[in-house]
C-alpha cells in the first residue's frame, strides 16, 4: 500500500490542497468562510479538512467511476461483456474490499486522533504573549463579551488584538447556543451552568462575522455579532477609551435587564463591569430570572 | 415577561377557540383542502359501498402483506406533507435575504421542526417497516409474522402518531425546537405552548408501535423460517431487517425513557434537563443520540438489504460476498451504539473523548465501504437490466459514497468544529437520507409492487421520476455544502449575506425538480392502475427473481404458500428454478393439508383510536378524556386477550385449487409441461 506515503508527500507539497482550494474559492458568489481562515486554529482545521477530503477522494472517485463503468459495460445488451452467472465469491477480491477501506480509515483515524489533541479547544495556543481573557455569555438573542482584565464589556461586538491568543470562557444565560466565528476556527457550545473553554487567535486585522451556530428560538437568525481584529496598540486604545467613556456599567441590574429582554441588541460598550459577573452567571445556571417568573418568555 | 397561569377548563382542558391559528392562511387553507379531500374520500367510499370491504379486508386485516402496504401508503401520504414543509423552507431561505421572507420565525421554526420529525418518524420509518412487513415473511417462506394482531396494533399506533402531528397544524402548534427537541429550549420555561407536547405524545404513541413491530419482526426472523432456511440461507434483506429490528428493540426504549423524562419536566415540574435546580441539558443530548445514532442505521440497514436484492436480481447474479455482507451488516449494527457523541463534539468533552468517538465513527466506514464494493462486484460479470429499481440502486451507489465521505469528514473532530450545525451538515445527512434511505424505499416500492398488487408500475414514469429526483437532489443539496463552508448555519429564518442567495436560489430550484419527481410518481401510480391489464404479472415472477417471494403468485394468496417451501440453497427460489429448467419438471405435487390462518381483528384500530384520544387529551390537559382513552385502550387489550377463536381454517381443497393455478403459471414461465397425470416424475 504505497498510497498513504505518496499522498503525504503530495500533501506536504500542498499541491492537491491548493488545487481543491482554488476550485472552491474560484466558485462564483463566495462569501469567505471556513476555507479562508485568518488565524492558526482555522488554518489547522482547514488543512485537516482538505487533507482528509483529498485522501477520501482518492477512493471515492474511482468507486463512482467503477460503478458507472461496470453498470455500462455489463448492460444486458452488450454482447462483448462476459456473463458469469455464478461468480459470487473471490477470496482475493474480499481481501481487497476489506483492506482498502480499512487502510484508509487507519490513516484518517491517525489524522483525527492527532488533530483532536492538537486542536483541542481548551488547549492554550503556542505564543510568546499571554492570552487575552474574554468571557462570553449568550443571552436571548445576543452575545455579551466581558474583558475581566480590562474591566470593560460589550454586546454583539468582540474586539481582539491581532497576533495574540484569546482565551475564551463561554456560558449561556438562556438556552444552548454555539459561539462561532467561522474565519477564526472552532466553535464551542454555550451551555447554562457550564463554562466551556476555547482558544482562538486572529493574525490578520479585519472585521469578521460571528454567529450562534446552535438554534435557540425565535430571534436566532439575528443572533450574530461582529469581530474586530485590530492591531495590539489599537486594542489597548479601544479598551482605555471604553473605560474612560463614562458609558453604562454592566452591573447585576443591567445584566438582569439584558437577560429579560428577549431581543437582539445593537452594539453596546460598557465602561465598567461587575467583577465575578461571569462566574455568577455560570453559578446561577441561567436561572437568575426563574425565581421571579416561573415560565413564559417575553416577546420583543 | 409576565406569566399568567394557564387555566384548565374541566371539560375542554386548555383547548380554546383561539387555539386554532385563524389568522394564518397557510395552515388554515392547507388543512381545509386536506380535510375536504379526506371527507369526500370517506363519503365516496361510503356511498359506493366500499366501506364494508375496506373495514373487513384492510382496516382490520392482520395479514402482514396488507399491513405492509398500509404502512407504505401512510409513508407516501406523509412524504407529501413533509415535502411541502421542505418547499416552504427552501422558498423562505431563497427569499429572505435582508428581509423577513414570507414565514415569520414562529411559523418557520415549526416548519423545520415538523419537516425533520415527519420525514424520520412518519415517512422513512413506516416506509421501511412497511417493506419489511411485506417482504420478510415472503422471503422467509412463511405464512405471517409471529404476532399478526400485534402487527396491526403497531401499524395503527404509528398512524395515530402521524394523526397527532397533523392535527397540530390546525389545533394549537407544533414544536419550535428542531426535530430532536433539545432542552432547555424545549422546557416549559422557553416553550410554554403545546408544540413540544404534540411532539412528545405523537412520538411516544408511534414509538410504542415501532417497538412492538421490532419485537414482532425479530421474533419472526429468529423463530419462524421455512424448513431448511438456516441463518446463512436467509436473503440479505432478511439479514438487514434482523439487524435493524434488533436495533429498534435496543434503541427505542432509550427514546421512550428520554422523552418520558422531558415529559415529567414539562408536566410535573421535574428537573431532569432544566437550567434551574440542578438539571443538565447535556444528559438529554447524550440520551437522545444514544437512540438517534442507532436510528440512522435502523433506517439505512433495511435499504442496504433492498439494494442487495435489487442489484443481484437485475444483474442476474447472486449477491457477491454474501457472508462478508452478513458480517458487515452485523458489524454496523454493533458499532452504531458507540458513536453517538459525534453529534456533539462541540460540547467540549476533551481531546481523548472526541478522538475516541471520531475514530469509532470512521470504523463504521469500513463495513459500509465493503458493502458498496460488494454491490459493485455483484454487477461485475452480470447482465444488467436498467429497470427503475436498478436505476435507483446505481444512483444510490454513486451518491452514497459522496455522503459517506462528507460523513467521515464530519467525524474528524477538528473539521467538525468548523462544520458542525452548518448547512454542510444538513447537506451531508440529506446526502445519506435521500440517495440511500429514500431511493432504497422507492426501489423496494417499485420492486415489490407487482408482488403486492399483481401488476407492475409503469416503467417510463418511474424512470422520469428517478431522473427528476436525482438531479433535484444534487441541485438542492450540493449548494448547501458550499454554503456550509461559507459559514452559513442551519435553521436561519433570514440572513444578510448577499453572496449566499444565489446558492439558495439554486437549492430552491432543486426542490422544485424533486417536486416534479414526486408528481411523476403520482402519475405513475395513476397510469399503472389505469393500465393494469397490460402491466399484469401472471407468473408471480416478473423480474426473474431469486428469493422465495417470487415463487408464489402475485398477489400472493392470504396464506402465501400452499406448502412451506423446502430450502436447500442460499438462493431458495433460484435453485428450484434452475433444477426445474434442467429436469424440465416442477417439483413434485405435495399433499395439501388444511391451513389455519389468524382471524382479522379490529383490536389495532380500536386501540389506536383510544390512544389518539388519550394523546390529544394529554396535550390539552383534558384529564377526563385521558382516563377514558387509557381505559378504552386497556379494555380493548383485555377483550382481545379473552377471545375464544383466533384462527380460521382454509380447506385443503381450496389450497390445492389455488396452488394448481400457481403451478400452471410457473409451468408456463419455465416452459414446462405440468399437466396432471402425464407429469414427468
Amino acid at each position: 500500500m504505497r498510497l498513504p506515503t505518496q499522498l503525504i508527500r503530495t500533501l506536504d507539497q500542498r499541491r492537491g490542497v491548493a488545487a481543491v482550494l482554488l476550485a472552491l474559492v474560484l466558485l462564483p458568489g463566495c462569501h469567505p468562510g471556513v476555507l479562508d481562515p485568518v488565524g492558526p486554529v482555522g488554518q489547522g482545521q482547514r488543512t485537516i479538512l482538505l487533507n482528509s477530503l483529498v485522501i477520501m477522494l482518492g477512493i471515492v472517485v474511482p468507486t463512482i467511476v467503477a460503478v458507472i463503468g461496470f453498470a455500462w459495460w455489463f448492460r444486458a445488451g452488450n454482447g462483448r461483456a462476459e456473463y458469469k452467472p455464478d461468480w459470487s465469491y473471490s477470496g482475493r477480491v474480499e481481501l481487497l474490499v476489506w483492506s482498502v477501506p480499512l487502510l484508509i480509515v487507519i490513516f484518517l483515524a491517525g489524522i483525527a486522533w492527532i488533530g483532536s489533541h492538537d486542536l483541542d479547544p481548551p488547549r492554550p495556543l503556542a505564543s510568546k504573549q499571554p492570552p487575552l481573557r474574554v468571557e462570553v455569555v449568550s443571552l436571548d438573542w445576543k452575545w455579551v463579551f466581558i474583558y475581566p482584565d480590562q474591566g470593560v464589556a460589550t454586546i454583539n461586538r468582540l474586539v481582539i488584538p491581532t497576533g495574540r491568543p484569546v482565551s475564551f470562557r463561554i456560558t449561556s444565560g438562556t438556552v444552548m447556543n454555539s459561539f462561532f466565528v467561522p474565519r477564526l476556527g472552532s466553535q464551542i457550545y454555550a451551555m447554562s451552568g457550564m463554562a466551556t473553554r476555547l482558544n482562538l487567535q486572529a493574525d490578520r486585522p479585519g472585521r469578521y462575522r460571528g454567529i450562534s451556530a446552535h438554534y435557540s428560538g425565535a430571534g436566532f437568525a439575528d443572533m450574530h455579532f461582529v469581530v474586530d481584529a485590530v492591531a495590539p496598540q489599537r486594542f489597548a486604545g479601544w479598551a482605555a477609551q471604553a473605560r474612560a467613556s463614562g458609558g453604562p456599567a454592566l452591573d447585576a441590574a443591567a445584566y438582569v435587564r439584558l437577560a429579560r429582554t428577549s431581543a437582539t441588541s445593537p452594539v453596546v460598550t460598557f465602561s465598567a463591569v461587575r467583577p465575578g459577573l461571569f462566574d455568577a452567571a455560570v453559578r446561577d445556571a441561567g436561572t437568575i430570572l426563574v425565581a421571579a417568573e416561573k415560565s413564559g418568555r417575553q416577546q420583543p | 415577561m409576565s406569566h399568567t397561569p394557564v387555566e384548565t377548563h374541566p371539560v375542554f382542558g386548555r383547548l380554546r377557540w383561539d387555539s386554532i391559528p385563524w389568522s394564518e392562511p397557510i395552515p388554515i387553507v392547507a388543512s381545509v383542502i386536506v380535510g375536504a379531500a379526506i371527507v369526500s374520500a370517506i363519503v365516496w367510499a361510503w356511498r359506493a359501498g366500499h366501506f364494508p370491504y375496506l373495514w373487513r379486508e384492510w382496516i382490520t386485516s392482520v395479514d402482514h402483506k396488507r399491513i405492509g402496504v398500509m404502512y407504505c401508503i401512510l409513508a407516501l401520504v406523509m412524504l407529501l406533507r413533509g415535502f411541502s414543509d421542505a418547499i416552504m423552507m427552501r422558498a423562505q431561505q431563497a427569499i429572505a435575504m435582508g428581509n423577513g421572507g414570507f414565514l415569520p420565525p414562529h411559523h418557520y421554526d415549526q416548519v423545520f421542526s415538523a419537516h425533520g420529525t415527519i420525514m424520520i418518524f412518519f415517512v422513512a420509518m413506516p416506509f421501511l417497516v412497511g417493506l419489511m412487513n411485506f417482504a420478510v415473511p415472503l422471503q422467509l417462506g412463511i405464512r405471517d409474522v409471529a404476532f399478526p394482531t400485534l402487527n396491526s396494533v403497531s401499524f395503527w399506533l404509528t398512524a395515530s402518531g402521524a394523526l397527532l402531528v397533523n392535527i397540530s397544524l390546525v389545533i394549537g402548534e407544533f414544536a419550535k425546537t428542531g426535530w430532536v427537541v433539545y432542552p432547555p429550549l424545549s422546557e416549559l420555561r422557553f416553550s410554554p405552548g403545546v408544540g413540544v407536547d404534540y411532539y412528545l405524545w405523537a412520538l411516544q404513541i408511534a414509538g410504542v408501535g415501532t417497538l412492538l413491530s421490532g419485537v414482532n419482526l425479530v421474533t419472526t426472523i429468529l423463530k419462524m423460517r421455512a424448513p431448511g432456511m438456516g441463518y446463512t440461507r436467509m436473503p440479505m434483506f432478511c439479514w438487514t431487517s434482523l439487524a435493524a429490528n434488533l436495533l429498534i428493540v435496543a434503541a427505542f426504549p432509550i427514546l421512550t425513557a428520554t422523552l418520558a423524562m422531558l415529559t415529567l419536566d414539562r408536566y410535573l415540574d421535574f428537573h431532569f434537563f432544566t437550567n434551574e435546580a440542578g438539571g443538565n441539558q447535556m444528559m438529554f443530548v447524550n440520551l437522545i443520540w444514544a437512540w438517534g445514532h442507532p436510528e440512522v442505521y435502523i433506517l439505512v440497514l433495511p435499504v442496504f438489504g433492498v439494494f442487495s436484492e435489487v442489484v443481484s436480481t437485475f444483474s442476474g447474479k447472486p449477491l457477491f460476498g454474501y457472508r462478508s455482507m452478513i458480517l458487515a451488516t452485523m458489524g454496523i449494527c454493533l458499532l452504531s451504539f458507540i458513536v453517538w457523541l459525534h453529534h456533539f463534539f462541540t460540547m467540549g468533552a476533551g481531546a481523548d473523548v472526541n478522538g475516541f468517538f471520531g475514530v469509532a465513527t470512521m470504523i463504521i466506514a469500513v463495513p459500509t465501504g465493503v458493502k458498496v464494493f460488494n454491490w459493485l462486484f455483484t454487477m461485475y460479470g452480470g447482465r444488467i437490466r436498467f429497470t427503475t429499481p436498478m436505476l435507483y440502486s446505481i444512483g444510490f451507489m454513486c451518491s452514497f459514497v459522496i455522503g459517506g465521505m462528507t460523513g467521515v469528514l464530519l467525524a474528524v473532530p477538528p473539521a467538525d468544529f468548523v462544520l458542525h450545525n452548518s448547512l454542510f451538515l444538513v447537506a451531508h445527512f440529506h446526502n445519506i437520507v435521500i440517495p440511500a434511505v429514500l431511493f432504497g424505499a422507492f426501489a423496494g416500492y417499485e420492486y415489490w409492487f407487482p408482488k403486492a398488487f399483481g401488476f407492475r408500475l409503469h416503467d417510463g414514469w418511474g424512470r422520469a421520476s428517478f431522473w427528476f429526483w436525482i438531479t433535484g437532489f444534487y441541485a438542492a443539496f450540493m449548494p448547501l455544502y458550499i454554503l456550509g463552508l461559507q459559514g452559513m448555519t442551519r435553521r436561519l429564518n433570514h440572513y444578510d449575506v448577499p453572496e449566499w442567495q444565489p446558492w439558495l436560489l439554486v437549492a430552491a430550484g432543486g426542490a422544485l425538480l424533486i417536486a416534479c419527481g414526486i408528481a411523476c410518481q403520482l402519475i405513475q401510480l395513476f397510469v399503472s392502475i389505469r393500465d393494469r391489464e397490460s402491466l399484469v404479472d401472471e407468473t408471480g415472477d416478473p423480474w426473474d427473481g431469486r428469493s422465495l417471494e417470487w415463487i408464489t403468485t402475485s398477489p400472493p394468496p392470504i396464506f402465501n404458500f400452499a406448502v412451506l417451501p423446502n430450502v436447500e440453497h442460499e438462493e431458495a427460489y433460484w435453485s428450484l428454478k434452475e433444477r426445474a429448467r434442467e429436469t424440465a419438471t416442477l417439483s413434485e405435487r405435495p399433499d395439501y393439508v388444511d391451513i389455519e390462518m389468524p382471524r382479522n381483528s379490529p383490536t389495532g384500530i380500536v386501540t389506536a383510536f383510544f390512544a389518539s384520544l388519550m394523546g390529544f387529551a394529554l396535550i390539552w390537559h383534558i384529564w377526563w378524556l385521558v382516563g377514558l382513552g387509557f381505559l378504552g385502550a386497556w379494555a380493548t387489550f383485555v377483550i382481545f386477550a379473552w377471545r375464544d377463536e383466533a384462527e380460521y381454517e382454509i380447506h385443503a381443497d381450496e389450497v390445492e385449487r389455488r396452488d394448481r393455478e400457481r403451478r400452471e403459471a410457473k409451468a408456463r414461465l419455465l416452459k414446462i409441461d405440468d399437466t396432471p397425470g402425464e407429469a414427468m416424475a
